[in-house]
């Protein structure tokens, strides 16, 4: 598997590096986060890629991804909606606005973790607390926080995204 | 079991600051500070080490004392006091005059926490046994309990710790977390991560002790798993000892798995053969049938570990061409079984007859101290030219030492073997080719292989062949003497550092097989009329006084772990 890193995301990683002098593995995290900013997942070629930049094993870096439930081990569709399913949230309705997106969509609402449209449009997941208990439901949608959705402003919502 | 080695010669130890604890009530005084398991640099002492000096046992899944200190288990935990001070910065004291133990409101994990002047650890209080309980309860929620098909069970800590700390009935009513159970971690290791209980002791080995960074743990919470990177091998030339190392039965060896159950297996102490590092071992059989062999802890050898190379290499010991019989062979004209007796006069015989100068005799760096002291004897008495063979490989920073042969020094102090081994097996195959030599006596090696061909062996008037297996030099000797495995008999190698080791045995010899120094003791008294020892502990004492560099040894003084001797230069 190929992995090539435009020269732009190379020089910010290694920026992101130069951050932890002498203890290069400290940047482990920000890497991920970089890379998954620029490709949408961590490949397990990004995987071996970042370890052999940090001078590491590639189990080191795997144990990091694995750990995290924000980074994907799998390409995400070209919208993510991150639905909140913390306290608030799941009292002001977030399970039913979460299974609204899927039968939309045609997702399974019950299946676990980030769920794609065949057609790689969107992608729909629980998140844990966005932040925003006092509007619940909230969600996100891409990097735009959206308060107290209800069902015709998720519609609103998804015909927005192009 | 270890009898301490008088002629041990240690650096004499720095003084060491000593500090007074209590531990369960009974006062020791413990090294301020212990040598890292790592670095060897001094580090504060821990409550778990001084309970071992105490010789009280604090249970403990990750804690290993040659491994980096996790403290991730928590079975260690323990409760302390340490004694009471004053707002004037002075003891506080009981009305008796000691001093007051202020005990503290929280346990601690004794394999991670120093101690302190005047400390108090107890480990039997009601509370310990409680938190031991919980750990316990706690480890074994997502715990398959396949005890009935686990290779583990029988020294399974799991298992052990459920005995003195464990429920009867279990609590928990939820679903148990499915893990992966038949992980192919490696070529020689399969994992079964339902067993794990993530105390990390494989991952520091392979890390902190065999230099491969291939194990981690990944995803999170109860799905926590052990694995190797995907795609990825966990393949390094000691993985079998994250078999040893694991507390459960989680990492099992390919080899051993579902061939025996432990509690079956007679452990033997003896000493691999693999090479010259010559790792102390365990040997577990079971009706003369050889299962595995494991490292047994000495610090001046191999500290608590072996090369998977060494650990696997057994199998030759039941072997299909074992040598069983022991035979007088007419090359070309069938062979007939004769007896010890026979043999011994009858090669004596030929011996004595054979012309001064005329005698090659080849043993093996393989064979024992007592074997070759022996065999010198031999080539003493009939002015035989000897030599030995000499193996070499890549040897790695660790344990694996680039001679192959487990007791090439004893061939050299005994004087079989030239400083270089081999050195003079260029003249001997010169003299058979000439004519000079017609009687060759090879124990243990298959000279055909080292420049002695079946040409030359044709040329012979007696050819006396000892080994373990057949080979095309047993298979043109006069006489075929079936050889005994280490494991079959008893002896002493001498290692590349000069440690003098003994070895126990562990199964009985094939067939007609047995210890050549038994036969050599014969042969030697059919020369020249002396009488040795019949034991080994005799044979090795006499040695002892006769080879200069083993001067002051006995059987006995060699204990379970050696002596280290001075190597002449």
């Amino acid at each position: 598997m190929s992995f090539t890193v435009p020269p732009t995301l190379a020089a910010e990683i290694d920026e992101l590096i130069s951050h932890y002098p002498g203890q290069k593995r400290s940047a482990s995290l920000m890497l991920l986060h970089a890379v998954q900013e620029h490709f949408g997942w961590i490949s397990p070629a990004a995987t071996e890629w970042i370890a052999a930049k940090l001078d590491l094993q590639p189990i080191n870096v795997h144990e990091l991804v694995t750990f995290y439930p924000m980074f994907r081990r799998e390409p995400a569709g070209r919208h993510v909606i991150k639905v909140c399913r913390t306290l608030s949230c799941a009292l002001g309705g977030s399970h039913a606005l979460h299974a609204h997106f899927c039968q939309k969509l045609g997702l399974d609402a019950h299946a676990h973790g980030l769920q794609t449209t065949p057609d790689g449009k969107f992608s729909v997941e629980f998140v844990e607390c966005l932040a925003s208990c006092g509007t619940a439901p909230v969600l996100m949608c891409n990097e735009e926080f959206h308060e107290g959705v209800t069902t015709a402003k998720a519609d609103e919502i998804m015909e927005k995204c192009a | 079991m270890s009898t301490a080695a008088p002629t041990e010669t240690k650096p004499a130890p720095p003084p060491v600051e000593t500090i007074k604890v209590k531990v369960d009530g009974r006062e020791i005084a413990v090294p301020k500070t212990m040598p890292d398991p790592m670095s060897g640099k001094p580090v504060a002492t821990t409550m778990i080490q001084a309970c071992n000096l105490a010789r009280v046992d604090v249970p403990h899944y990750c804690y290993h004392p040659k491994l980096p200190v996790a403290g991730n288990c928590r079975m260690c935990l323990v409760e302390f006091g340490t004694p009471a001070m004053g707002p004037d910065r002075k003891p506080v004291l009981n009305p008796d005059g000691t001093p007051k133990i202020a005990k503290s409101p929280r346990p601690a994990i004794a394999c991670a926490t120093p101690i302190s002047p005047g400390m108090e650890i107890y480990t039997t209080t009601p509370g310990v046994k409680q938190m031991r309980e919980g750990v316990l309860e706690f480890l074994l929620i997502n715990h398959p309990l396949d005890c009935p098909i686990c290779d583990q069970a029988g020294e399974c800590k799991l298992q052990e710790y459920s005995v003195e700390y464990g429920q009867t009935t279990s609590r928990f009513v939820e679903a148990k977390v499915h893990k992966p159970k038949q992980v192919d971690l490696g070529p020689r290791i399969v994992l079964d991560d339902e067993r794990c209980i993530l105390c990390t002791r494989c991952i520091r080995f392979t890390r902190d002790i065999a230099g491969d960074d291939a194990l981690g743990i990944v995803n999170r919470g109860s799905y926590n798993t052990l694995a190797a990177y995907p795609g990825k091998a966990f393949d390094n030339n000691y993985t079998l000892n994250t078999v040893d190392l694991c507390p459960v039965g989680a990492l099992t060896s390919k080899d051993f798995r579902f061939q025996m159950r432990v509690w079956f297996l007679k452990e033997t102490k003896s000493v691999c053969t693999s090479c010259a590092t010559g790792c102390n071992i365990v040997i577990g059989a079971r009706e003369d049938k050889v299962y595995r062999y494991e490292p047994r802890e000495n610090d001046a050898v191999n500290s608590s570990w072996m090369c998977d190379s060494g650990r696997l290499n057994y199998k030759w010991i039941g072997a299909a061409n074992r040598i069983t019989r022991l035979l007088r062979q007419n090359p070309g004209a069938g062979s007939e079984p004769i007896t010890w007796t026979t043999a011994a006069r009858e090669i004596a015989d030929r011996l004595l007859a054979a012309r001064p100068g005329s005698v090659a005799i080849i043993g093996s760096a393989r064979q024992t101290n007592e074997e070759l002291f022996l065999l010198a004897r031999v080539a003493r008495q009939v002015s035989a030219v000897t030599d030995s063979v000499p193996r070499t490989q890549t040897g790695d920073k660790l344990l694996v030492s680039a001679d192959r042969n487990p007791n090439s020094n004893g061939a050299r102090l005994t004087g079989i073997a030239p400083a270089v081994l081999g050195s003079n097996l260029r003249a001997i195959a010169d003299g058979i080719a000439k004519g000079t030599i017609k009687t060759l006596v090879v124990f243990g090696e298959d000279v055909t292989k080292h420049g002695i061909g079946a040409e030359l062996l044709a040329k012979l008037d007696t050819l006396v062949a000892c080994d373990i297996l057949s080979n095309p030099t047993t298979d043109r000797a006069h006489y075929v003497l079936p050889g005994c495995a280490h494991a079959e008999k008893r002896g002493s190698f001498t290692n590349g550092k000069g440690r003098v080791q003994r070895f126990m045995k562990a199964v009985e010899p094939r067939g007609d097989a047995r210890p050549e120094w038994e036969f050599l003791h014969e042969l030697v008294r059919n020369l020249n009329g002396q009488d040795g020892f019949t034991t080994i502990e005799g044979l090795f004492n006499l040695m002892a006084r006769e080879v200069p560099a083993f001067q002051g040894l006995t059987w006995a003084a060699l204990g379970d772990t050696g002596v280290t001797i001075t190597l002449p230069a």
